[in-house]
């Protein structure tokens, strides 16, 4: 049977099930409102939205896989690039650009316009150093990891703190070879 | 160059226009944000009120802003008055928007007079959920009764609302019923107004 080819971010996201994107906002907020009264420090409620998004994207990677069938990406290039754009329109309905490559091809920028997970959103002066977005450093942070490539996920941009566009810098830190788990002889 | 404007810059979020209402998420992102929610809520709890008692908090915000968004958006600025309307707001209205259908129905309780129920065979939050043995009752549906709780007490009918299983016979899975029971004053000023 020959291959299924890729099929694009709209066709995937046109094909599940979908949700109001509101109620997604505002169970976002809701999470990071509670975190932030729990945990009161700034940074460690950075931390734990990472964290957070690392467990996500654990478990994301597996479900973009069955759904999206594309077929193994030959460098770190092609894995940004279908990240951008099958990965976040079929998740969350909008496509990123990846744009800045460096010369080695391990470090690229991944830039969104529109984020549904900041509407409505305004950072209060207490919270200036908060990253309201770092759910989804963690989460590609997670995905890639599954994928057997340690990578580092850092924010450029940031609407909330008056840039115009998100801006996430992804830096190809090793691509950790596949172990078999089994040994063959025992 | 002439005719070409930078695109603007709202400083102010409350000068950006306001989104229609339209764009959608994937399923399965809202489920995995919502999982992430209930386990990180289960760290911080040692038993399972406390944690019902959270996730209702996380809703309660939820529908607070909710009911804002909607009465501007969808009413035109009105806000219902009779317990009624705001019912049938929340059963019709609010169902629609969040979850893309209305509720399965609304029912009034027979044994008391401040009970109302609105029922769903299968709630959204709930689809990829399975609660183990150990937990016995918690429902996940604790968000969506926290909803109803902020968009009711926002709107001044200030009530207790919880979410409950309901077996059904002839089918395999519960129902999942929200009861809202209102607090005396709302009856008071419901028999006022006649």
């Amino acid at each position: 049977m020959a291959p299924v080819a890729p099929r694009s971010g709209d066709a995937i996201f046109a094909n599940i099930e979908r949700v109001n994107a509101e109620l997604f906002t505002l169970t976002y907020g809701a999470i990071v409102r509670q975190l932030l009264t729990d945990l009161e420090e700034v940074e460690e409620v950075n931390k734990q939205l990472d964290q957070m998004g690392y467990n996500i994207g654990i478990r994301l990677v597996d479900e973009f896989l069955a759904k999206s069938n594309v077929s193994r990406c030959v460098d770190f290039r092609e894995t940004t690039d279908v990240i951008a754009k099958v990965g976040f329109k079929m998740f969350l309905g909008v496509t990123a650009s990846v744009t800045n490559w460096d010369a080695e091809g391990t470090c690229c920028s991944i830039v969104l316009e529109d984020n549904p997970l900041v509407d409505f959103v305004e950072l209060p002066d207490t919270c200036q150093g908060l990253y309201y977005c770092n759910i989804l450093s963690g989460v590609i942070r997670g995905a890639l990891d599954m994928v057997s490539m340690k990578t580092e996920v850092t924010w450029l941009r940031d609407v909330l703190r008056g840039d115009d566009v998100f801006e996430l810098q992804v830096k190809l830190l090793k691509q950790v070879p596949e172990e078999y788990p089994y040994k063959d002889d025992e | 160059m002439i005719g070409v404007g930078k695109m603007k810059q709202y400083s102010n979020i409350l000068d950006k226009p306001l989104t229609k209402g339209k764009q959608e998420v994937s399923l399965s992102a809202f489920a995995f944000l919502f999982s992430e929610l209930v386990q990180y809520n289960q760290t911080q709890v040692d038993n399972i009120g406390e944690l019902e008692r959270r996730l209702e908090d996380a809703g309660y915000a939820v529908g607070a802003r909710v009911l804002e968004l909607l009465c501007h958006r969808e009413k035109g600025n009105r806000r219902e008055t009779r317990l009624l309307g705001i019912l049938s707001f929340v059963h019709s209205t609010v169902w629609k928007v969040l979850f893309g259908k209305v509720a399965d129905s609304l029912e009034k309780g027979t044994e008391h007079e401040d009970e109302y129920m609105i029922s769903e065979k299968e709630l959204l939050v709930n689809k990829f959920i399975s609660i183990p043995k150990d937990m016995g009752t918690f429902n996940c549906g604790a968000f969506v009764a926290g909803i109803v709780r902020g968009v009711l007490d926002s709107a001044g009918f200030p009530a207790v609302v919880t979410a409950h299983f309901v077996p059904m016979e002839g089918q395999q899975r519960p129902r999942m019923t929200i009861l809202i029971k209102f607090a005396e004053e709302v009856l008071r000023r419901e028999a006022r107004l006649g």
